[in-house]
């Protein structure tokens, strides 16, 4: 892609000037990835953005199709690698939708609780390299702190720290191991003074306010015209979140609130998500207290959800559909199903649909990144350069979810 | 819930019926969700009442994306997911597609963040939307040839595309 910058002038003070075009990215740090703009600047004032995309595509949606429901779970994780629990739980609740299952309560506590995990870890990775973007150093090796404590815990759990492929379709991968919530607890005890530690470092900072505040404005009409959704839009006064608005996974059995700012700049989307830690946290504190200790963490599904190993010893029929869930998957009746879970970034979509054969027809994933990266033009154009760093943080992409 | 869902549902239906009687050709209830098949003709022209209707106010395009049924004709599906925030309701626009005139008008005056969906759906699909302003593509390279997510496009891509080891010693030489 080019831009054609020698027809380009601005007019300055002193008549017309010739802007000129500068490649930011796809190798720059700030970039969070490989993300490339071409921004065309009349000096230190960037005139046009063009966000280009792509160099990360690695065609999962693609891939989804050529494999069985249950072996594209390990795909999703891949999409954004900050938030893989989450992307499960997208994925399992558009497959249980298509097949009109239903989840055991104890499997939908314990997700509720593994994916607020996730939520607190993914917006530590953010703070921690949006304040690196931004000059503040010593936040980053704080915030990498904690969420190596929340990778443990993972790492425990579903022994994995990042693709974990926990999440399973009709509950979980496995009985979570004893002493998991004592750990938790640990954390979530531990968790609420660090949170004030990164606010006494920023909150009140006067080079942070400086970068942030005014940084970056979008007001809710145009926000939501440009189909923003999480942190982003929230920070715009709109309280669209998904866990309260089209509750899934028994969050309308948790109490939390839906943190909202008005001033809609970089700010204000820090105070947001920040906020939204604290809100997670209250989140699992509930849900340590509602796991019933003991009961079923998958549905009862024969031919769909994988038998239990004592009972593949004793019975044919579990071995029988064993076998054929591993070797030829389970054919979902046709239709199409949509869910949307609320992931780190904003609305997290999954689009599946069947058309009675064991494998996917078709697997679209709704990447609140790539969405929401769609503002950022409107974002930085007329603003200074450094403000581009900031306003890309305060959007908070993946590139493995914009490209996919 | 499913019940409540079937009266909202109605109000939509009814009230695109009541506008126009060809805007509606067929509805679809599937797991409590409401997928609406619009004819080509007139999507534009119902998604915009779907947004300015003082009863519907579908204010946010969630998601569009695109299915290709090959061999069947309508080949394509072109889905819209929509969100209503002040009434917290979601439908999904659906318009099928011949595999001849893959054409259809594009949402993007009506909701400007179909921008870059239609694009993503132009490069992988190759369905074309009249009234875009920017139709490139944005996930594949711009000079790539064929359309990858349709099923005629095999997974493991083409295999006589060079390498880029060789390209790289060619530019080289």
């Amino acid at each position: 892609m080019t831009v054609q910058s020698e027809t380009s002038t601005v007019e300055t003070a002193t008549g017309k000037a010739k802007t000129m075009v500068l490649n930011m990215g796809p190798q720059h740090p700030s970039t969070h990835g490989v993300l490339r703009i071409l921004l065309e600047l009349d000096g230190e004032n960037v005139v046009k953005a063009i966000p280009d995309m792509g160099y990360l595509h690695t065609g999962i949606e693609k891939s989804c199709e050529d494999k069985t429901y249950s072996q594209a779970i390990t795909l999703t994780d891949r999409i954004d690698y900050l938030n893989p629990l989450g992307n499960n739980l997208a994925y399992c609740l558009a497959v249980e939708k298509l097949l009109g299952i239903e989840v055991p309560k104890r499997a939908q506590y314990i997700r509720v609780l593994m994916v607020e995990l996730q939520r607190v870890s993914s917006h530590l990775v953010w703070l921690g390299t949006h304040a690196i973007d931004l000059g503040a150093m010593s936040v980053f090796l704080y915030c990498f702190r904690e969420r190596e404590e929340i990778l443990k815990i993972f790492e425990f759990v579903t022994g994995q720290r990042m693709m974990t492929s926990y999440i399973r379709i009709g509950g979980l991968a496995l009985e979570p191991p004893t002493g998991y919530l004592e750990r938790v607890e640990k954390f979530v005890k531990m968790m609420p003074g660090r949170i004030d530690e990164y606010e006494e470092l920023l909150t009140g900072n006067r080079i942070w306010i400086g970068r942030t505040k005014g940084v970056g404005y979008i007001s809710a009409e145009d926000a939501i015209a440009l189909s923003m959704t999480g942190p982003t839009l929230r920070a715009a006064g709109v309280a669209y979140d998904n866990r309260k608005v089209f509750p899934y996974s028994s969050y309308e059995e948790f109490d939390f609130d839906v943190p909202t700012r008005t001033d809609s700049d970089c700010f204000g989307r820090y105070m947001v998500r920040v906020a939204e830690m604290r809100e997670s946290l209250k989140i699992i504190r509930q849900a340590i207290k509602k796991i019933p200790p003991e009961g079923p963490v998958r549905t009862d599904a024969p031919g769909i959800v994988p038998p239990e190993r004592e009972k593949m010893k004793t019975e044919m029929e579990a071995l029988i559909y064993h076998f054929k869930i591993f070797t030829e998957g389970f054919s979902p009746p046709p239709g199409e199903a949509f869910a949307a879970v609320e992931s780190p970034r904003g609305e997290l979509g999954v689009f599946v649909a069947s058309d009675g054969s064991p494998k996917p027809l078709r697997v679209h994933f709704r990447a609140p990144s790539f969405i929401n990266l769609q503002a950022l033009p409107k974002l930085i154009e007329g603003k200074l350069i450094a403000d581009v760093i900031a306003c890309i943080g305060t959007i908070d992409i993946v590139l493995g979810e914009v490209d996919r | 819930m499913a019940e409540n869902s079937n009266q909202n549902t109605n109000v939509v239906v009814e009230r695109l019926r009541g506008w126009s009687p060809n805007a509606v050709s067929e509805v679809i209830e599937f797991r409590g969700e409401t997928t609406i098949v619009v004819p080509r003709n007139v999507l534009r022209d119902v998604a915009e009442r779907c947004r300015g209707d003082k009863e519907l106010r579908f204010n946010l395009l969630s998601d569009a994306t695109c299915v290709d049924r090959y061999p069947l004709e309508p080949r394509f599906e072109v889905n819209y997911q929509l969100v209503s925030i002040p009434r917290r309701e979601r439908l999904c626009l659906q318009v099928r597609l011949s595999s001849s005139d893959p054409v259809v008008d594009s949402l993007v005056p009506v909701w400007p963040g179909a921008n870059w969906l239609e694009r993503e759906i132009f490069d992988l699909f190759g369905i074309r939307f009249n009234g875009h302003p920017d139709l490139r593509r944005i996930l594949m390279p711009d000079d790539w040839e064929g359309y990858p997510l349709r099923k005629d496009f095999p997974v493991e891509g083409y295999r006589d595309i060079p390498s880029i080891a060789t390209r790289y010693t060619r530019n080289r030489t």
